[in-house]
């Protein structure tokens, strides 16, 4: 069972008074009524689902009851940092970002070659 | 490859057990296949030897980071059933369920298929509804279900408790007689043998790196752990991993990894004649040949790639356990394991073509993938060979989540399933 530490509480406490919420900083199209059926897949079912760093939203559903987002580790299930909704991605030194892709395009390969 | 049979076990017996050979090659890679598939659990290892066996390809490899069944297919707990409410589903895990029956012998391996009967039990009224209208569903599309009494579920497993004042009461349950479990591993390993019989490699401890592209964005190779391996298709099968596979070749899934927990406890006398679920509880239970009682519990909130999971997900299933099955208060557990799941929006499978020509997938089988093994093999293979799904698979496009034509199994069982 995860430890979970709530920004608004300040305090660490059992997973189980918190609700995870999703992938965190995911906007919300403003004009989701005119988006096409390509943007709104892209906003609302495609994830990254990172090997790695991952930033998530929870909320802690039997505390405060408020939302906030965090920085853990989906190997090894470590939290780096939790903080306030609305607030930026931390910056975190030394975490390496997730599950660097290595993308073969022809491009990436061949560079110029003939 | 020598046949099993009870001759050959004779034989061997007289012989002092020489002359078994190797059940498969391990064969050093080739420069290039006709078709690479990544991830050798069952769906990956059956779609090659369904390759070989239905449609003549057999320049085929499959290649696991791991060893071979050591991810989810060695993680599940067995369950086998089609019981599901909406065509697709239906289609798929029946078509699946079909090939089970007839397994051991296509593959000449024993899968030890055991057709003991599912039941669902239903704990209150909303549970009775729904059963019953997947009842009607699974009979209107020829899939044998029926509705039971509490009496009648009595009779078929009499471990249950019906009395009126058990802790969860039962008002009846719904029985597919042809559900039952099979042997995990043996699936792996037959279908592995097979394939390897037809000329198809299977190489393990061979990790994929990177999906290579021409310059026409088609799939050109894998980069692997040992170096380069061209391929003229490539299909990816990795079940928790296929984000990351996926991502290789720039394609974005609808997919979360989560964790899912399963316990055996320790082997008993045969006690425990079929498989019993119950989703409102949320706990199922079966008895396995070597007599461990195998037990399902949840998944994590929470997206990990960890292989473990939360010991409150456990804790809530023993409770629900001990609850229905007060029998089983004392026996002591013997092992707990997580495999990690790939689940999608709607809770229904991916298989399909992807944007970048001539890259498969099969994924988002989630929490349900096991008893889909031969089916979902079957039909990826027909897909890898003619480049479009089969009718059976054909609602289970990636492209739905753009047409919003959803399978939303996850609102029919509202449960992991």
């Amino acid at each position: 069972m995860l430890l979970i530490y709530c920004p608004y509480c300040e305090e660490e406490r059992s997973e189980l008074e918190f609700r995870h919420g999703g992938d965190a900083h995911i906007a919300r199209p403003a004009n989701i009524a005119d988006i096409t059926d390509e943007a709104f897949q892209d906003y609302f079912f495609l994830r990254d689902n990172p090997k790695g760093l991952i930033f998530e939203r929870w909320r802690h559903i039997h505390g405060c009851g408020r939302f906030f987002n965090a920085a853990r580790d989906t190997v090894s299930d470590r939290f780096f940092a939790s903080y306030k909704a609305g607030e930026p991605k931390p910056d975190l030194p030394g975490v390496a970002p997730a599950s660097e892709k290595t993308v073969e395009t022809y491009e990436a390969t061949e560079g110029n070659a003939q | 490859m020598r046949k099993y049979s009870v001759f050959a076990v004779a034989r061997e017996a007289m012989r002092g057990h020489k002359g078994w050979e190797a059940q498969w090659a391990s064969p050093e890679p080739r420069k290039e296949y006709d078709v690479v598939i990544v991830g050798a659990g069952g769906h990956g290892l059956g779609a090659a030897y369904y390759l070989a066996k239905e449609h003549g390809i057999t320049n085929v490899a499959v290649i696991e980071k791991g060893w071979l069944g050591g991810g989810n297919t060695g993680r599940n707990t067995t369950i086998i059933r089609s019981n599901y409410l909406y065509d697709e589903s239906m289609d798929i895990y029946e078509h699946s369920l079909k090939l089970w029956e007839g397994l051991s012998q296509d593959l000449n391996y024993n899968v030890m298929y055991s057709p003991r009967g599912v039941m669902m039990l239903s704990h209150n009224v909303h549970d009775k509804q729904s059963f019953q209208r997947h009842v009607h569903a699974n009979r209107l599309h020829g899939i044998d279900n029926e509705w039971l009494t509490p009496e009648q579920a009595k009779a078929y497993c009499p471990p249950l408790d019906i009395s009126a004042t058990a802790r969860y009461p039962i008002n009846g349950a719904a029985l597919q007689r042809r559900g039952g479990t099979a042997r995990h591993d043996a699936v792996a390993w037959g279908y592995a043998r097979a394939a390897s019989d037809r000329g198809v490699h299977v190489i393990q401890n061979c990790e994929v790196k990177g999906i290579r592209r021409g310059q026409d964005g088609a799939v050109t190779g894998v980069e692997t752990s040992k170096g380069f391996i061209g391929a003229k298709k490539i299909g990816v099968s990795a079940s928790g991993h296929n984000s990351v596979i996926m991502a290789m070749a720039d394609v974005k899934l609808p997919l979360h990894s989560v964790p899912l927990q399963a316990l055996v406890s320790e082997p008993m006398k045969p006690i425990f004649p079929c498989v019993v679920m119950s989703n409102s509880v949320h706990a199922y239970i079966s008895q396995s040949d070597k007599g461990e009682l195998v037990i399902g519990a949840g998944t994590d909130q929470y997206n990990s790639y960890s292989q473990t999971g939360g010991l409150q997900i456990i804790t809530h299933t023993l409770d629900a356990i001990c609850e229905l099955f007060p029998m089983f208060r004392r026996v002591k557990m013997m092992r707990q394991w997580g495999g990690i799941t790939d689940n999608t929006p709607d809770r229904s499978a991916i298989q399909g073509v992807t944007p970048v020509p001539n890259l498969f997938v099969n994924c988002g089988w989630g929490t349900g993938g096991f008893k889909a093994t031969p089916g979902s093999a079957h039909l990826f293979a027909y897909l890898i060979a003619r480049g479009e799904p089969h009718k059976l698979a054909a609602g289970l496009t990636l492209d739905r989540f753009r047409t919003g034509r959803l399978i939303d199994e996850a609102a029919a069982a509202a449960v992991a399933h």
